[in-house]
């Protein structure tokens, strides 16, 4: 029996904190009016950008308690369809149907662009290729193009690093650049892709090794790697991503985030979302690797 | 007075107990932990598709074979440097070095061993690899074979340490006897000593190895964790992904209970079962070699 104590006494000391933090929740919820109180779900990708913004938004307005959950943009959406959100996060625009849906619960769902993600292709600085064309990153990161001098640069393998797959940023890059936003298209990333676990980890061996190819957050590059810039299709512009390109659509692997609110927001939600598109809160954009809307 | 006394002998005699049950207890717990959330796999993914060579979870590409070939071909790399480097050491400590020499190193081999491994992979990735690359003209210094380096370091201590301890356990008669005879100081290290505690060195190899198939961090950040076959000798010099590495890099993002998950957990129990080998071949080796020195002696 004597065995049995230990784990017992765990267990009541689990019990014991659980129930405190339940109990500080509650008293949370309860002292503050309901209509204080916003639900935000959806997209991860945007997830820790939506939590920076409650914790900073909270923290000036006290009265105001901002729950965020992650789950996935198609999550996000479907609680504003049922209602049980707010405010849904989106790291892409609403689907035709999923609006066909809400209109016939009666949830108009509307549209605030509140932040820029884009991505920037990155080589070593002594990499004498500038400019690809997003068929030819693709080519690159799918194994068709293995070596640097058939793209214009020197007799080099190419090294491709890409984030792991559990990334947003792996999965974005994926849909957008190997397979040109095409669903239907199966290509993958070639398996001799080295897939590293940290932004960290590409930008460093980017820095040291010439042969090398990346991709990152455009928030997240350091000056002493060479961005690429890219043209949506060999004879249209290169352009190098800046926030300035992000903004006027010019950069290619670039996209918008949303979040949807049922109609036009009104009382607090109005002010928080007011409260994002200020200097204040683009600036928490910027931090996290995104890229703020210029205005 | 002595009553006091007999009931603090049984406390600690059950403390001491439970506490050599608690291993076994704990071992079963995993084993089994790890058969509930790991056996579902084999009825969600057709067992063709996990011995497979593709590795893409998140578009159902399942496939564990290059995931095997990777750890097996760093560990073995590291075996090939931890065991010549280790006896090496170890036979130095305990029958060559003068006695300050042998007081400055054995405190620093376990300090060696003391080293957090995602401190030798920072190292990895900042110094050696890139070394590597320029030394060896390879694409990309992130290589099963920085791997199989770091993982040799991270195994030497292991190694030296148990083997020089059974060497050290070698009575001096057997050495006087040997020298009596005309042997070298080599010759009896070699013919004498070795062979006398070879079952101590043999297990220091086997602890070794496990160290080194388990470790995750260092090979994580070195290794480039692309999921290419292995198979062969040249692939040491080419990226790969180990079981571990992949258990660390994905589980923190899976769904609970979703098949990547359980997969995930497949490729644990398939890790404990190279480790279990691995211990079942040291200790029948090691059982053999007591065997047969038992006959020697009768």
């Amino acid at each position: 029996m004597k065995k049995h104590y230990p784990i017992l006494l765990t267990s009541f000391i689990l019990l014991w904190v659980s129930s405190c933090g339940s109990t500080n929740n509650s008293s949370n919820i309860a002292s503050n009016s309901p209509v204080n109180y916003i639900e935000n779900k959806g997209s991860d990708t945007i997830v820790n950008l939506a939590l920076a913004w409650a914790e900073a938004y909270q923290s000036e307005h006290p009265d105001v308690s901002i729950s965020v959950t992650g789950g996935g943009t198609g999550t996000g959406i479907a609680a504003l369809i049922n209602g049980t959100v707010d405010i849904a996060n989106a790291s892409r625009k609403i689907k035709s149907e999923e609006v066909d849906e809400a209109k016939s619960k009666g949830i108009n769902p509307l549209e605030h662009t509140i932040a820029r993600d884009a991505i920037a292709v990155i080589v070593n600085p002594g990499n004498p290729v500038s400019e690809l064309t997003l068929q030819q990153i693709s080519d690159i990161y799918s194994g068709k193009i293995t070596n640097w001098s058939e793209i214009g640069g020197e007799d080099r393998p190419i090294v491709k690093l890409s984030r792991e797959t559990n990334s947003g940023t792996h999965v974005y890059f994926l849909e957008t650049v190997l397979r040109l936003g095409n669903k239907e298209d199966k290509t993958f990333f070639s398996a001799d892709t080295l897939l590293l676990p940290s932004s960290e980890g590409i930008i460093s061996e980017v820095r040291d090794n010439p042969n090398a190819i990346g991709y990152d957050g455009l928030g997240y590059i350091p000056d002493d790697v060479k961005m690429v810039a890219v043209a949506k299709e060999s004879g249209m512009p290169y352009v190098l991503p800046s926030i300035e390109s992000v903004n006027d659509n010019s950069y290619a692997i670039a996209r918008d985030l949303y979040m949807y609110t049922d109609g036009e927001p009104k009382g607090i939600i109005k002010n928080y979302l007011e409260w994002i598109g200020s200097e204040e809160a683009q600036a928490v954009v910027a931090e996290l690797g995104f890229v703020p809307i210029l205005k | 007075m002595e009553k006091s006394l007999s009931y603090r002998e049984y406390i600690i005699t059950r403390l001491i107990q439970a506490a050599g049950y608690s291993a076994v207890v704990f071992v079963v717990l995993i084993f089994f932990f790890l058969l509930r959330e790991g056996l579902p796999t084999l009825m969600e993914v057709d067992a063709s598709s996990l011995i497979n060579t593709r590795w893409y979870p998140i578009e159902g590409y399942f496939g564990i074979l290059p995931l095997i070939a990777g750890s097996l071909i760093v560990t073995l790399g590291a075996a090939l440097i931890a065991i010549p480097f280790g006896i090496g050491t170890a036979i130095y400590i305990s029958e060559v070095a003068p006695r300050w020499a042998r007081e400055i190193l054995k405190p620093l081999v376990e300090l060696l061993g003391g080293l957090p491994s995602v401190v030798l992979g920072f190292l990895g990735i900042l110094i050696l690899s890139p070394y590597l690359r320029v030394l060896m003209d390879l694409p990309t210094g992130l290589t099963a074979f920085a791997g199989s380096l770091l993982l040799g370091g991270i195994a030497i201590p292991t190694v030296v340490s148990v083997a020089e301890d059974a060497l050290d356990a070698v009575p001096r008669a057997y050495r006087e006897g040997s020298w009596a005879l005309g042997a070298t100081r080599w010759q009896t290290i070699w013919r004498v000593t070795l062979p006398a505690a070879r079952s101590g060195v043999l297990t220091g190899v086997m602890l070794g190895i496990g160290r080194a198939i388990g470790e995750t961090m260092t090979v994580m950040m070195v290794t480039g964790n692309a999921p290419v076959m292995a198979l062969t000798p040249g692939s040491l010099f080419s990226p790969v992904r180990t079981m571990t590495a992949t258990i660390a890099a994905e589980m923190g993002e899976v769904a609970s209970g979703s098949t990547h998950y359980h997969v995930l957990f497949l490729i644990g129990i398939v890790l404990f079962m190279i480790s279990l080998i691995v211990n079942i071949i040291a200790s029948s080796v090691v059982f053999r070699v007591k065997k047969r020195a038992e006959r020697i002696l009768s």
